[in-house]
């Protein structure tokens, strides 16, 4: 339908604007004004309808004041702004011809109205938004208390079926709540925690900073501590805990409980104990070990000034023995046997014993007065072994050696006295046994240096510390060179050179001579070759290698010798085996086979240092020698001029006795020439010493050789 | 320590809220004293408070008629306070029946409010959750069962984000949000500033201060702060301007003045 213009419709349509235009400053729609003003029309229409209405229409008034509100006209504005609009244009408007006088009256009567419906309806509104929101603020603090009863009981589920032990106790300490787990940690009952106080929970073990952080707690100083803790539970046993205690304070800050969380590390704290048992004590015996001790020593080394220490280092004699001969079971059974004996005898505090192993046991005694002390201990140990031991039914008789060292704490390292103990040890083994011995630092600095080049020396041949120095054999008669003696020397990395005297006899007493004279020969008889091959015009050169002892008992002797000679392509006859008189005497065939196969190959064989020993001359002739060599002792009173008569003549008579025996003599230690020149009167075949050259590398023995070619 | 998200904060109603005062503003009832003596003294200071709320209002219905006009019909509202009149719902549902809308507020008055409000229409739902967590709104049962993620959604920030103090990363907050938006979907954002309140500044802080005091600070942006918040979102005309002059349907000059406070603007995701 289109509105007629200025018909009744665009008219009323006018007033709408008019109205719209007046309220939509102070409504507070979100709408536009043109649509604000779409919202009024309907409501002008009503009024204008109204306004032609004989009796007055009070309802439709109230329902436009109504209408109103429920645009969102709230504002009191609104309502005064709409009737002064009313007021001015709705019968100019909307009045058409009416009489003027009437109309106003009823616009004034509609005013009325649409007053008391906008009231009414805002009234309406506002009580319904009011109960509205309050039902919202209502429902959501319903929904909050939910959430906290959720939280609550979250909370509960949390504290009762928590793996760890929880409490919650006043300040003063008083209990006022616990959890299963701390009940069950504890074994007590929820009734016998109530109101017992935290502070009655001390032990013995507890740190010292323990109950200091509990009071700084308490006192609101310290949100929270951690500390390791041991409660007694009624049965009597230890509960072990990891304690962390808060403090909770109220919304002020204030503190108002502390809150305990407390895990059981008994379980682990055993193992943990167990564990260090294990790994500080011997299996066998239960002794503590080697680490323990070390441990204890060295606490006892390190104490203060005034303190002592007393060690003894006992090692059973002959055990070996029962091991080899009873079993290692029997064995086992006689250390544990020994261990508990020991152990009886240091029951003192300061005072232990352990075992480092095998059957080596120390005991330690500590405090101000080990001097004392530490040989009341050994002769306690020493008559604990004197009752025979019973295994297997058989009596065991035990005895041992003990090294004592004793001295003031803070001088020396563990590792010192241990080893002075241990040489100690081996001082009272070596005197025979079944005795102590007190440890004396001159025989220590002996030992150590004797126990440090025994124990450096396979490492010696490995690294090749050992080397080779010839000292030229020379021909009495024309002065030539004929061979040369090998000599071993060690280039020991501290020491410097040592000679043969120094570590034979420590090779001989660890067996290592073996192949360390397989490695001299080797080198000799290489030497030897290259000399052959480079001087062949010289004559024939001939090497002189020494033979010890247990080389002669050897059984691969032949065997390697031949082989030695042979990859190095050397003839036999150019070698010479020196062996001294005493390893040959009251030597049997057993002894004497290897030697003889060896001179039937075509090696010579030198008797060393004749005339030291017991010189059986009768048994000359049963050796398969064929060179004396004369000890250095013959030629000494030769250096002198005029020589020893009687000297002279015992030279004469064993040069006499050995031509006779078809072997050649060699002399040692010539230094002169009037020595050279008398031993050459006296028949001697060849000779070696200084007057000569000392020993030296093989070079050296070029030269002389060269020499005595041209020469 | 921080309060798990299904335990609330307590309620206690002689506090303050801003959504209760923003429905004051709009002359509505849904508010009690304390909330009304806050809102008029702001108003001492700053009378046409309302006025720029209405202009939020009424920017809020334009924006969404424009969403609903690019084929849109998921609306996520975050800060949606008290719902009085013209509510997203109701604009969004007047030109797309089938078009469903999600109300994010913290306030736990508002959310029960507009649970009772919306009982009944099932294109509607409620979620508790702050602006502060955004995957929490995201991850919430009401956005779940009404929102598709991989079709373009219309998400309104409106009257919120200065509420959010710097401290809060409110940008990286926008950002959460933004990439959680599948392409086409759209940013509709106002905020608060210094700029375009025809007042001097010191006497629109004095309103300003109202807010600290009520603990609910509010946070003025310059414009090239609150343009930061649509990284991202490519400006759709006429960008990031006052109130009344984005898309008008009437002469913006018959505004009132108070109604050019502050940027309003609407971004799509590329």
């Amino acid at each position: 339908m289109i509105a007629e213009p200025d018909g009744q419709q665009d008219r009323q349509r006018r007033f709408a604007t008019i109205w719209s235009r007046a309220v939509f400053p102070v409504t507070s729609t979100s709408l536009t004004r043109p649509e604000f003003e779409e919202q009024l029309l309907p409501l002008a229409r009503r009024l204008s309808q109204a306004l032609h209405t004989r009796t007055l229409d009070a309802d439709a008034g109230r329902a436009v004041g109504a209408a109103l509100v429920a645009a969102h006209c709230t504002d009191p504005d609104a309502l005064t702004r709409t009737l002064d609009c009313v007021d001015a244009y709705l019968v100019l408007y909307c009045g058409e011809n009416g009489d003027q006088e009437e109309l106003r009256t009823r616009s004034s009567r509609l005013q009325h109205a649409m007053a008391a419906g906008f009231a009414a309806a805002l009234r309406e509104r506002t009580l319904a938004e009011q109960e509205a929101i309050s039902a919202a603020a209502l429902k959501a603090q319903g929904v909050v208390a939910q959430a906290l009863h959720a939280t609550e009981a979250r909370f509960r589920a949390v504290f009762e079926g928590a793996a760890i032990g929880i409490g919650i106790a006043d300040l003063e300490g008083q209990i006022l709540q616990v959890n299963g787990a701390l009940l069950r940690m504890f074994g007590i009952t929820d009734k016998m925690a109530h109101g017992r106080n935290v502070q009655e929970w001390t032990h013995p073990e507890d740190a010292p900073q323990t109950w200091k952080l509990y009071e700084e707690l308490v006192r609101g100083e310290r949100e929270h501590y951690h500390v390791e803790k041991a409660f007694y539970r009624p049965d009597g046993t230890v509960l072990w805990t990891n304690l962390t205690v808060s403090l909770l304070r109220d919304p002020d800050g204030n503190p108002q409980y502390q809150l305990a969380l407390m895990e059981d590390t008994t379980e682990r704290r055993l193992l943990n104990l167990r564990l260090r048992y294990e790994a500080t004590h011997d299996a066998l015996t239960g002794l503590p070990n080697r680490t323990f001790f070390f441990e204890r020593l060295e606490k006892a080394l390190g104490a203060g000034r005034g303190q002592r220490y007393g060690l003894c280092y006992l090692d059973l004699d002959g055990f070996k023995t029962v091991n080899d001969s009873l079993g290692h079971a029997a064995g086992d059974r006689l250390l544990v046997e020994v261990a508990d004996r020991l152990q009886g005898c240091a029951t003192a505090p300061g005072e232990m014993v352990a075992r480092l192993g095998g059957d080596e046991f120390v005991a330690l005694t500590t405090g101000a007065d080990t001097e004392r002390e530490v040989d009341e201990l050994a002769a306690r140990i020493m008559n604990a072994l004197i009752a025979p031991i019973s295994i297997d039914g058989r009596e065991l008789t035990v005895r041992g050696s003990i090294g004592i060292v004793e001295g003031p704490a803070g001088e020396r390292s563990p590792a010192e006295v241990l080893r002075s103990a241990d040489i100690t040890m081996y001082r009272a083994k070596s005197a025979g046994g079944n005795r102590f011995e007190l440890a004396d630092e001159e025989a220590d600095a002996r030992a150590i240096t004797r126990h440090g080049l025994t124990t450096a020396l396979p490492a010696a041949l490995d690294r090749g510390e050992f080397f080779i120095e010839y000292q030229p054999l020379v021909h009495l008669g024309d002065g030539s060179v004929r061979g040369a003696e090998a000599l071993v020397r060690w280039l020991h990395p501290q020491h410097g050179i040592l000679g043969p005297d120094r570590f034979i006899p420590l090779a001989e007493h660890t067996g290592l001579i073996v192949p360390l004279g397989r490695w001299v020969l080797e080198q000799s008889v290489r030497q030897a070759r290259e000399w052959r091959e480079r001087y062949d015009d010289a004559g024939p050169l001939r090497i002189n290698v020494n033979l010890s002892p247990c080389q002669l008992t050897h059984p691969g002797l032949v065997q390697d010798t031949v082989d030695i000679l042979e990859r190095a392509g050397v003839e036999p006859d150019a070698l010479c085996l020196e062996v001294t008189e005493s390893a040959l005497i009251g030597a049997d065939d057993d002894l004497l086979k290897p030697l003889r196969r060896l001179a039937e190959m075509g090696v010579d064989i030198a008797l060393d240092d004749f005339g030291t020993g017991y010189s059986n001359l009768a048994n000359l002739r049963r050796l398969p020698v064929s060179i004396l060599k004369l000890d250095r002792s013959f030629t000494q009173s030769m250096q002198q001029f005029p020589a020893d008569p009687v000297d002279l003549k015992i030279v004469e008579g064993i040069v006499s006795l050995a031509h006779s025996l078809d072997l050649a003599v060699t002399v040692e230690g010539v230094e002169t020439g009037a020595q050279a020149e008398q031993l050459r009167i006296l028949g001697c075949d060849t000779a070696q010493g200084w007057y000569y050259a000392r020993p030296g590398p093989p070079d050296r023995l070029h030269q002389l050789a060269l020499v005595d070619a041209t020469g | 320590m921080e309060r798990p998200a299904w335990a609330p904060r307590s309620i206690d109603i002689s506090v303050p809220s801003v959504s209760r005062i923003y429905d004051y503003y709009l002359g509505g009832s849904h508010n009690f004293e304390v909330d009304r003596e806050a809102a008029r003294k702001a108003m001492e200071f700053m009378p046409g408070l309302p006025k720029i709320m209405q202009a939020n209002r009424a920017f809020m219905r334009r924006a969404v008629r424009f969403a609903v006009g690019e084929g849109i019909d998921q609306f996520l509202d975050v800060g949606s306070g008290i719902p009085t009149f013209g509510n997203v719902h109701e604009v969004a549902q007047s030109a797309n029946s089938g078009a469903r809308v999600v109300y994010v507020d913290h306030d736990p008055v508002a959310v029960a409010h507009s649970q009772a409000v919306l009982a009944g229409n099932d294109g509607t739902g409620v979620v508790a959750a702050d602006l502060r967590k955004p995957q929490e709104i995201l991850a919430s049962p009401g956005v779940e069962r009404l929102i598709d993620l991989n079709r373009p959604v219309a998400l309104l920030l409106v009257a919120i984000l200065h509420f959010v103090e710097d401290a809060d990363d409110p940008y990286e907050a926008v950002a959460e949000l933004r990439d959680a938006l599948a392409p086409g979907s759209l940013l509709v954002l106002t905020h608060a500033s210094y700029e375009g309140i025809p007042l001097p500044p010191e006497r629109a802080e004095g309103a300003v201060d109202v807010y600290k005091d009520i603990r609910n600070p509010l946070i003025m942006r310059s414009r090239d702060d609150i343009a930061r918040f649509f990284e991202g979102y490519d400006m759709v005309e006429p960008g990031l301007v006052a109130p009344p002059l984005w898309r008008p349907q009437e002469a913006p000059e018959d505004e009132d003045p108070y109604a050019f406070s502050g940027f309003v603007g609407v971004g799509i995701t590329a």
